[in-house]
């Protein structure tokens, strides 16, 4: 009814058919958002990935150099190494994190005395800044003053410390056990409200129809909770891959590169290495594995047949 | 198929008593409704029987087996929900099926007994779509389907129908009530509409408050409530219900509100000078010159029934059914009289029928 409306005669109409029009007003409406997106996300990636294609330096604008960063890094070994860990690192301490978050959400999800006192509980890993908890950690880890290696002593279980970031190994596995302690909340947490939408009378149903506790998990609340589950998982995987600060504070990436990830090691080269180029490229070269992960989650788990209504 | 026994049933959540000693009895292939106000215990008692809540105090049997201790899967009942509680990532025949897959019948056997019940269901197309793609109705019926395919011993209904359109329910109704004509199975169904109860229902349970108030045949309740509650709650429009005292010299009548005098039927056992409560359904009241002056408020003519809403001297409201049409104007003035043997009458203070 608008362009009936534009259509008539006279440029002020045509004017006033334009202002009137839905498409011209909504376009108008959506400006700011589509500004702020390209401003905040579209300009800085794509700077990022120009940068890529640049041999820019701290202080030195780039000339293009097409694909020789990306050639440099495909023979760098430490690049390699920091894709295995960053592997390594996210499919560990993401199944850790699912396996304990969902235990844990069914756990709270009864109903325990003090309820609302332990889901807060829960939160607080989530809470702390991430900064925070790593220097806790690296207190913790200390080779000298471990807690942990004391109480092991005291208890006669171990009889010398535990080198915990100083082996590769123990380095390791030491960093993913602080991401999984730290990325426990935000899954149970949401795992937790996903399990407070399947109703009560579904279980009810269920035990009726002579399901035992097991039957009810695997039929019941498993089936209902997947497509929470794939999107929890999408996030936990895009948070834990693209992990910075605990790494950083805890590891700086060592034992000789064995905690390196790639976000650490892009930091490292950009800007402690002042090689913006290369650093840039190492970024880049995170987006494959975040697509295809979100393509994934996306066209995998996220939405089941059965929950498209309607279609009669 | 089996009979239910609920012997001086007891019911309490934390310091709250839900239920005060509920005893009903449930003859094998029965149909009784459970029936009353929201609150009055009837839902719980159901649960109870199907085991989803625990039992305070008396006992529950079935099929002359006592199952206060009895896990809910080994009682042998299916329920249908209110929200019918359809497992929505699950086809229809998934849903139906599922009670038997967990038993690990043998798959031929799963899909004769889901195909038959499809078929009495009218469910044969349907069978592969998921709940969310079903209408209400649709839904209601796999809800039954579920039940049926299980062949229990008791079928439980909480509110089946209560979350459809007015016209599906009352074709449901029918078709629910067919379905237990040809099933057979004990069925106990919980609602809060007297309608659904009256028509569908070998036996009514009128509860209120957490007691039974009445156990009958829905005509006996209807013809012979045993007190104020049962008169007032089944029937629609509503009993009549006009206070008053018993009074007449010679010939017993009653005297109500704004000088009005009803006669009473002799041999009435009410006391002189007794307060009570004089019943009279809306169909049972005609025009009469003797009887007692009504003012009239609201005109409702049906088609089929013309209902006028009035008002006595005492200021109480009457409603009156009349089968053949009268041109009435709001505002008039119209006597009416009911049959003797068609009043009730009601102690005032205790609510029984005297």
């Amino acid at each position: 009814m608008a362009s009936t409306t534009a259509s008539t005669k006279g440029t002020s109409s045509r004017l006033a058919g334009l202002t009137e029009s839905r498409g011209w007003l909504s376009a108008w409406f959506m400006l700011p958002a589509a500004a702020l997106l390209l401003v905040f996300l579209t300009y800085p990636l794509g700077l990022g990935v120009w940068l890529g294609f640049t041999d820019a330096r701290i202080g030195r604008p780039g000339i293009f150099i097409g694909l020789e960063n990306y050639e440099y890094l495909w023979d760098d070994s430490v690049f390699w190494l920091s894709v295995f860990n960053t592997l390594l690192y996210t499919t560990v301490a993401s199944i850790l994190k699912f396996v304990l978050g969902l235990w844990l959400a069914l756990i709270l999800n009864e109903n325990l005395p003090l309820k609302s006192f332990f889901r807060a509980i829960v939160l607080l890993p989530w809470v702390v800044p991430t900064v925070l908890s790593a220097i806790a950690f690296w207190w913790i880890f200390d080779s000298q003053f471990s807690i942990i290696s004391w109480a092991l002593i005291e208890m006669g279980i171990i009889d010398q410390r535990i080198n915990f970031l100083g082996d590769p190994t123990n380095a390791r596995a030491s960093v993913i056990a602080a991401n999984v302690w730290r990325g426990i909340p935000f899954v149970a947490i949401t795992l937790l409200a996903g399990l407070q939408t399947i109703p009560q009378s579904l279980y009810e149903a269920a035990t009726l129809d002579g399901a035992g506790r097991w039957q009810l998990f695997r039929y019941v609340t498993l089936p209902l909770l997947t497509p929470i589950i794939a999107i929890t998982m999408t996030f936990s995987v895009l948070f834990t891959f693209t992990d910075f600060q605990l790494i950083y504070v805890l590891t700086r990436g060592g034992p000789v590169n064995a905690t390196h990830l790639m976000a650490t090691l892009s930091f490292q080269r950009g800007i402690s290495g002042g090689q913006l180029g290369e650093g840039a490229a190492i970024a880049v070269a995170m987006i494959p594995f975040l697509l295809s992960a979100i393509l994934f989650s996306y066209f995998g788990l996220q939405r089941r047949k059965w929950q498209q209504g309607g279609g009669d | 198929m089996a009979s239910v026994e609920i012997r001086d049933v007891y019911k309490s959540f934390g310091a709250t008593e839900i239920l005060h000693g509920v005893g009903i009895d449930i003859v094998d292939g029965e149909f009784v409704t459970l029936v009353g106000p929201s609150g009055c215990g009837k839902s719980t008692l159901l649960r109870m029987i199907a085991g989803l809540e625990s039992i305070s105090g008396g006992e529950i049997a079935i099929g002359g087996r006592v199952v206060n201790r009895v896990a809910p899967k080994e009682r042998d009942i299916a329920m249908v929900f209110q929200n019918y509680a359809l497992y929505p990532h699950m086809t229809v025949a998934e849903n139906m099926a599922f009670s038997l897959k967990l038993k690990n019948a043998p798959k031929a056997e799963i899909d004769t007994r889901v195909g038959r019940a499809a078929e009495i269901l009218g469910l044969v197309p349907l069978l592969s779509r998921y709940p969310r793609q079903l209408s209400g109705g649709q839904r209601q019926r796999v809800a039954m389907g579920r039940a049926i395919v299980r062949d229990p011993q008791v079928f439980l209904f909480d509110e089946p129908l209560s979350n459809l359109d007015a016209k599906l329910r009352v074709a449901m109704r029918a078709e629910i009530k067919e379905l237990h004509q040809r099933l057979k199975t004990t069925t106990v169904y919980v609602t809060h509409d007297q309608i659904e109860a009256m028509t569908m229902a070998d036996k009514i349970v009128v509860m209120h408050d957490g007691i039974v108030e009445q156990i009958g045949k829905p005509l006996e309740l209807y013809d012979n409530p045993d007190n104020l509650f049962v008169a007032s709650f089944i029937g629609s429009p509503a009993m009549n219900l006009l206070k008053g005292v018993a009074a007449g010299n010679g010939a017993p009548a009653f005297e109500g509100s704004g000088g009005i005098s009803i006669p009473l039927p002799p041999g009435t056992s009410a006391a002189r000078g007794a307060s009570v409560v004089l019943g009279i359904r809306p169909e049972h009241l005609r025009l009469a010159d003797e009887g007692f002056p009504v003012e009239i408020v609201v005109i409702e003519p049906t088609g089929s029934e013309l209902q006028i809403i009035g008002r006595t001297p005492g200021g109480e409201e009457v409603v009156a059914n009349f089968r053949e049409r009268h041109s009435f104007e709001p505002g008039q003035t119209i006597r009416l009289a009911a049959d003797l043997r068609l009043i009730h009458l009601f102690n005032a203070e205790t609510g029984k029928r005297i």
